[in-house]
């Protein structure tokens, strides 16, 4: 593995002098990087898009910006979803499920 | 104005990949408060959850300018950005208009850093403070705060067979701004994203301080399902426990009427937190819980001119 292809975690690993002065981070969204997905104990969502209504309530309660919208679907983002639940139990139509993995 | 779903921008400026707990309400209120913004801004984040859990280096999770400097000042933070935005501009330096964006927990609001934003709103800087209230100090473990309502569970006020958990009612911090005469104040709950959002972003337009008090369920300290985090942000205020209301020029009003309140036990029952409360020998505390909460809402009421 080249220095480049290195998680960031792995790259910023620097001794104390030549850290950022207050610990700046520069790349703005770089959490996306992280994987939490690998939270999810037992169950995750799964979108029925046949009954799906696009109100859009999973997508603005998500805690962890995991549902991604589009004009006319939303997806859920395996890569982060850390399966709390909370789309499954406010949907109105019942059409996110909590699946086990 | 209430800004529907639909016309959100979809744009996340609050990235995923942040440590915060599964099923975590102030994540979501954070989320929330961004998606009204109009431009640019800049975040002054007190200590807290979110601070910890979103910006753990070298990775962030915001897209937007974010500063964090001590627990207690998060509103002298903002203040300081908000005049320096405003010398610039004399300067001629940025062509636009710099929203700032105060964001602090409760312990970094209603404890520690009261008098920063005593000091802040006082001043008339223009910037908006939100409060996430997730009522203790979640991320040092639980440790009860001002927010604490009565009869909660903390390790620091502990449920045992004489003491019913926390002893005192919450502190009413709302009032505490309000008495300010600030431009905007307003509760809000993350349960109702429209009128939070809303709120947000009236806050972000009014010129001079604007407060934001906003109810996020937290699943670690109150003990309850993460699933239930919504739930849980909607019963506060169906059961009247945390009403939602908005104070513009001195003006108030009830922004969410409950016609028929539901009773404050199913809000209570879903959270490990008050699971002492149904036993026998506290039912004095449960049902001062229900008085505090009907002589708060009547006051509400009373000042919106609304009647029950």
């Amino acid at each position: 593995m080249t220095e480049d292809e290195k998680p960031l975690g792995e790259r910023m690993k620097l001794p104390w002098r030549q850290m950022p002065i207050g610990g700046t981070a520069f790349q703005p969204g770089s959490s996306t990087e992280y994987k939490t997905g690998d939270w999810r104990i037992i169950k995750k969502p799964v979108i029925d898009h046949k009954r799906c209504i696009m109100c859009l309530l999973c997508w603005i309660f998500c805690p962890d910006v995991s549902i991604t919208r589009s004009p006319d679907q939303v997806e859920i983002d395996y890569y982060h979803c850390k399966g709390c639940g909370i789309c499954s139990a406010e949907c109105p139509v019942r059409c996110i499920s909590m699946v086990e993995e | 104005m209430v800004l529907s779903l639909k016309e959100l921008s979809s744009e996340e400026l609050y990235a995923p990949g942040h440590r915060l707990c599964a099923g975590c309400g102030p994540s979501i209120s954070a989320r929330m408060a961004l998606k009204g913004s109009r431009g640019p801004l800049v975040v002054s984040n007190a200590t807290g959850c979110i601070e910890v859990s979103t910006t753990v280096f070298p990775y962030t999770a915001w897209r937007v300018p974010w500063v964090h400097s001590l627990f207690e000042n998060a509103a002298a933070t903002a203040t300081g950005m908000e005049a320096g935005f405003k010398a610039l501009t004399k300067k001629g330096l940025p062509n636009k208009h710099i929203d700032v964006i105060a964001l602090g927990g409760d312990g970094g609001t209603f404890d520690i850093g009261l008098q920063a934003l005593s000091g802040a709103l006082e001043r008339g800087q223009d910037f908006v403070y939100i409060c996430y209230d997730n009522e203790a100090y979640m991320n040092t473990g639980i440790q009860r705060s001002g927010g604490t309502p009565l009869g909660a569970a903390t390790t620091t006020s502990p449920a045992g067979k004489k003491i019913p958990g926390k002893q005192e009612y919450k502190k009413d911090l709302l009032g505490i701004c309000i008495a300010h005469n600030i431009k905007y104040a307003a509760t809000a709950s993350i349960g109702f994203p429209n009128d939070y959002i809303t709120k947000v972003r009236k806050g972000i337009e009014v010129e001079g301080p604007a407060m934001i008090h906003v109810l996020a369920p937290c699943p670690l300290g109150w003990r309850s399902e993460p699933s239930n985090t919504i739930k849980l942000a909607k019963l506060a205020v169906q059961t009247t426990i945390f009403p939602l209301y908005e104070v513009e020029n001195g003006k108030y009003k009830l922004t969410m009427k409950i016609k028929n309140p539901i009773p404050v036990e199913e809000y209570l029952k879903l959270q490990g937190r008050f699971s002492h409360l149904f036993r026998p020998e506290f039912k004095n505390v449960l049902e001062a819980i229900r008085q505090g909460a009907k002589e708060r809402w009547e006051r509400i009421l009373g000042l919106c001119g609304e009647s029950s």
